[in-house]
């Protein structure tokens, strides 16, 4: 009996094992490809300024320190302390924005029966097909006739006014799914919409605001088009405008402190990523299916 | 404890008082419904419906900011389809988006095929997959891609080592925008993830039935797989095409802030940024804009029209 078992068993889990092995070779040198620009922008920013673009090694073989302490005499005589903290601004006016507007439309969308809901959701789903173009040259003639660039305004009126239809959408698609008995046990007990709102659709909605929240600050954060379109002001430039104009001042010269840069503007989200990748991969997840 | 002791009081006092407030109840859900949304509804007619007619109008303008719009009818389209740099642009554009958009797609659904499997560490491998997408939009990557692709670097050196001399992408204009796609190509996370998804809902019946059936593993892929998982594929080429039309940042900062050289990186968002805000000729650019709104609403809808025919839903199968 067991003589005619254990050559079988013991060629499956070799076979298994085998598998294996070939699954995780496989992925990791899918993941090697993928990582290898972060790796390198971290690799290079130890590196001396000549050799960044020259040298073929990703790490560097004598780490050095100056391109970071470069970054302390800023651009042009902006601070890179004012580029992170507009950018920091930006963000979390951005974050509270989404969060309060988004929040208050995809309650109404989710749990309040009214004339029209379903015409309103169809049109808010339509703006997330629109492209975002063909707003962009009234929206800068309407915010330049109100004298209001070159300040965050235009950046972040939309995000109070629920703009980010996909936001919207992620909640809505969850305060669907809470359960219908807690807000009904609510009415019940004399609840408002107000109070339902608050204190029970909001607290557990968590996942869905924390989501956004983070996709929010991430969005500010990278946001290019926009303070390039707005801001004029170099003090008042967000971190990816600083960028550009070390780009721009700097050139080749000061590679080294352009690439330390970059990483120190990478860091922010970087962290965020890794803190709260769990509910954005499946924010992501759910906003594609149902 | 209290819901207990007063359910059976209130819904007899409610239903009462249901035939008055039946009508008196409706327009309070009604007035509840439109204040909580009101954010939304002030930002749609301001910021989306109001913008929009306005670029309409403007398309048919001349309008430089400063002086008032003067109409000219057809007169920006007639220019733009004759002026050759919008020609390159659309050229530019369609080559992204048809390149891009498949490899793109590819790549995710081979990563999902393969994190699908059930392995120590799939987690942390998901994770590791999905950051370039987050990061993928900053000018940082953007540098970073200027400096991997650019003259005698990292890319080049590795060409060489197999024999294919041509150089950095960067400063060559046949093949920088290749150095574009590939930025948009390790963007594959969100994709991938939505694949993941899709993957985890096809029910292991089948394939179990297949095996006993005898069909290996292409032929499980081809049959089974990529039915089931058809109407994902179809949410991802949809928003990743839409999205590729609109690639706008990394042609900014890859390319040098021209999107040259010699006009190659120049992508449809990016010339319209040139007509409007660098000369504007804000008449010109809503132009470009709303004939880029027809062209993504033609493939949404070409899109749309296609999946009768190999999107494949389940509710017959329920």
């Amino acid at each position: 009996m067991t003589s005619a078992t254990s050559p079988a068993l013991h060629t499956a889990n070799e076979r298994r094992r085998f598998g294996s092995l070939a699954w995780h070779v496989g992925a990791l040198a899918v993941l090697a490809v993928v990582l290898y620009p972060v790796i390198w922008v971290v690799g290079a920013s130890f590196k001396p300024s000549k050799d960044i673009i020259a040298s073929l090694d990703l790490l560097p073989t004598k780490p050095v320190w100056a391109n970071f302490s470069g970054l302390a005499d800023g651009i042009s005589g902006i601070s890179i302390s004012s580029f992170f903290w507009n950018s920091l601004m930006y963000a979390g006016l951005a974050v509270a924005g989404v969060v309060l507007s988004s929040s208050l439309t995809a309650y109404a969308f989710a749990k309040i029966r009214f004339a029209g809901r379903n015409l309103l959701f169809t049109l808010m789903i339509g703006t997330l097909l629109l492209p975002y173009h063909v707003l962009l040259i009234p929206q800068y003639v309407l915010f330049r006739n109100l004298e209001l660039t070159d300040t965050l305004v235009p950046l972040v009126a939309g995000k109070f006014l629920a703009t980010e239809a996909f936001f919207v959408f992620l909640m809505v698609q969850f305060m669907r799914g809470l359960p219908r008995e807690l807000d009904e046990a609510a009415k019940l007990d004399g609840c408002g919409h107000l109070r339902t709102y608050w204190s029970i659709v909001l607290p557990l909605s968590r996942p869905a605001i924390i989501t956004s929240a983070i996709f929010t600050f991430i969005n500010a954060w990278n946001d290019f088009m926009g303070p390039l379109i707005y801001l004029n002001t170099p003090e008042k430039y967000t971190v990816s405008l600083g960028l550009m104009m070390f780009r721009d001042q700097e050139g080749i010269s000061n590679y080294g402190s352009m690439i330390a840069m970059s990483l120190v503007a990478l860091i922010p989200v970087i962290a965020f990523f890794m803190a709260f990748q769990r509910y954005l991969i499946d924010g992501m997840a759910t906003s594609g299916l149902k | 404890m209290t819901l207990v002791k007063e359910a059976p009081v209130r819904p007899a006092g409610k239903r009462s008082a249901a035939p008055a407030a039946g009508r008196r109840g409706r327009r309070r859900e009604n007035l509840a419904g439109y204040l909580f949304m009101s954010p939304w509804i002030a930002g749609f007619l301001l910021l989306t419906a109001g913008p929009m007619i306005a670029s309409l109008y403007y398309a048919f303008t001349s309008y430089n900011l400063f002086t008032p719009p003067q109409w000219v009818g057809l007169d920006n389209f007639t220019t733009m389809f004759q002026d050759p740099r919008w020609q390159k642009s659309v050229e530019v554009t369609l080559k992204y988006v048809v390149v891009a958009t498949p490899l793109k797609l590819l790549l995710a659904l081979g990563v999902a095929l393969l994190l699908a499997q059930k392995r120590r560490g799939q987690g942390l491998y998901r994770a590791a997959f999905y950051m370039p997408s987050l990061i993928g939009a900053s000018v940082s990557v953007g540098f970073v891609w200027r400096a991997l692709f650019s003259d005698d670097a990292v890319v080049d050196r590795t060409q060489k080592i197999f024999g294919l001399d041509v150089g950095g992408w960067i400063g060559n204009p046949d093949y920088i925008i290749y150095a574009l796609v590939a930025l948009s190509i390790w963007q594959f996370g969100a994709p991938m993830v939505i694949f993941l998804a899709g993957l985890k809902q096809v029910p292991q019946e089948l394939y179990e039935a297949a095996e006993v059936d005898g069909a290996g593993p292409l032929r499980r892929f081809w049959n089974i797989t990529l039915p089931m998982i058809s109407p994902v594929l179809f949410f991802n080429v949809l928003l990743e095409s839409i999205h590729a039309f609109q690639v706008f940042g990394s042609a900014y900062v890859v390319s040098d802030t021209r999107c040259g050289p010699a006009d190659a990186t120049l992508v449809y968002t990016c010339y319209l940024y040139q007509k409007g805000f660098k000369e504007a000729q804000m008449g010109f650019a809503s132009a470009m804009a709303w004939t880029l709104v027809i062209a993504v609403a033609l493939v949404t809808a070409v899109l749309f029209w296609s999946q009768k025919k190999w999107v494949h839903y389940e509710e017959a199968a329920k």
